[in-house]
């Protein structure tokens, strides 16, 4: 798994990349009360941002960590956001990005660097 | 970032692992590790219990002793009846300015030989120099600072605190009494800010944190912390000062037209005589052009203050806009309240609010969202 600064994980499954945000940051956004996906086959640029996610005290956006296009999303989060505080690594994946090249992965932060980020 | 002020609680925050944030100048908890949503539940299940001990605690004692001498004094300030609140009673009230808005909210309590007030932390100085400027005539001004006030909300807390302070659970709503617990005296009111039930309690600073620690050792009580006491006042349908009542608010726009008595209406024994009495009795008899009302977002996104009401999907011009919103764990859903021109202001009324560029519907309700539990 690989993760972004924004607290995004990023997990490559076929030729897909899978991403949701981390437990930390499910932790700091407190419980989450709606969640609002983009459409697939939406294309998408590094930083745009794709999801909105409210907790009981505010909306955040995510924002899409690479170049790609979604084209598949969890419907499941749009009925129960709350999944994305029980299990925000597992069941609460938010979309599939489709990139050119699975190689950008390289580029990101592994584990341990994402730990010692969050610190 | 200013020299944020501490409660005399902030320990206990800290020893219990509040998340901290600065508001109205005071580093507060925001939440404890139990999360927003499970400290709003645990207060409408059980109990809660909250610092408030921000808020401004101030005594009016006349200087003539004669305690109508201070209620006629605060009657110049509020559009509310307190000549004929009762020894022993609370009642809310809010100071008004020159053009009819609303300076702050405030709870005025009667307790024989002065009047007892306690305000909102982020206007306490501006109203104790409001108070000063104003009353030096005839009351003296005495700020409290060396008390805590805790809030102690829920089903649970009469039988809670009537353990500790016996006979409160023979208090009613909005009565308020002294209690001597150990050798603490306790200034109890049964009020609160949640639409429950419950006390809100003012305890000297060197007792705060064992008396708050008596009442956390009890299985029905939790500490919450700002973020629940907002969810938990929307839900009741209660102003928060600075979001839904604020200077350029008067109370008939808000809705509060229940706290202003006959007697200092139109033709009651003290008719005006309080500063914006000219705008606020003319809205009285007129209505006023627009009014807060309760707002009930269709589907699942929360519609949060400043988000702007249309009449319809397509109109160019707001009808009004939100001024609290959010999601009511115990409703289960989205709710906000907020001002609209009268004319849309009907319950039923379908608008339209404008999140992130999408026009939503909205419909406007009555309030509270959560039926309340004073025990009258």
């Amino acid at each position: 798994m690989k993760y972004t600064e924004e607290h995004e994980w990023l997990r490559v499954d076929g030729d897909l990349i899978v991403v949701g945000i981390t437990e930390h940051a499910a932790t700091q956004l407190g419980d989450i009360v709606f969640v609002e996906l983009p459409e697939t086959e939406t294309k998408v640029a590094k930083g745009d941002e794709v999801v909105v996610i409210e907790s009981v005290k505010a909306a955040s956006d995510i924002l899409a960590p690479l170049d790609g296009e979604v084209v598949e999303i969890n419907e499941k989060l749009v009925d129960s956001p709350a999944l994305v505080n029980e299990d925000p690594t597992g069941e609460a994946w938010f979309f599939k990005l489709k990139v050119d090249d699975l190689s950008v992965m390289d580029d990101l932060m592994d584990e341990d660097a994402y730990k010692a980020l969050i610190e | 970032m200013a020299d944020l002020k501490q409660t005399p609680l902030h320990g206990l925050h800290t020893r219990l692992g509040a998340k901290m944030v600065p508001f109205a100048g005071w580093d507060m908890p925001v939440q404890y590790p139990l999360g927003v949503m499970k400290e709003h539940l645990q207060t409408r299940a059980a109990a809660g219990l909250f610092d408030v001990s921000h808020m401004g605690q101030v005594i009016l004692r006349p200087r003539s002793g004669k305690i109508e001498d201070a209620a006629l004094a605060l009657e110049r300030l509020v559009p509310v009846d307190i000549l004929g609140l009762k020894e022993g009673r609370q009642r809310y009230a809010m100071f008004t300015n020159d053009e009819g808005g609303i300076l702050d909210d405030l709870m005025v309590a009667n307790r024989g030989d002065h009047l007892f007030l306690v305000v909102n932390a982020a206007r306490a100085e501006a109203d104790i120099a409001h108070l000063k400027a104003h009353l030096s005539d005839a009351c003296e001004v005495e700020v409290i600072a060396d008390r805590a006030l805790i809030a102690l909300q829920g089903p649970a807390a009469e039988s809670v605190l009537d353990a500790i302070a016996h006979g409160a659970a023979t208090m009613k709503f909005m009565d308020v009494g002294i209690f001597h617990v150990g050798d603490a005296e306790l200034w109890v009111s049964r009020s609160g800010y949640t639409g429950e039930d419950g006390y809100e309690i003012s305890v000297p600073a060197d007792k705060a944190i064992g008396f708050a620690g008596v009442l956390l050792a009890r299985p029905e009580v939790e500490a919450i912390g700002l973020g629940a006491r907002d969810s938990l006042r929307l839900e009741a349908g209660l102003c928060l000062y600075g979001s839904d009542i604020d200077e350029g608010t008067s109370p008939v726009e808000a809705g509060l037209v229940w706290a202003i008595q006959k007697a200092r209406r139109a033709g009651g024994a003290r008719e005006g005589g309080f500063p914006g009495a000219e705008r606020i009795l003319a809205e009285l008899a007129d209505g006023p052009a627009r009014v807060r009302v309760g707002l009930l977002p269709e589907g699942r996104a929360p519609m949060r203050g400043e988000t702007l009401l249309f009449a319809s999907e397509k109109a160019t011009d707001p009808i009004g806009h939100v001024t609290s919103g959010g999601f009511g764990p115990s409703v289960e859903r989205p709710i906000a309240m907020g001002y609209v021109a009268a004319d849309h202001a009907a319950t039923g009324t379908a608008l339209w609010g404008e999140v992130r560029g999408k026009r939503l519907p909205v419909t406007v309700a009555d309030m509270p969202f959560q039926p309340n539990t004073y025990k009258r």
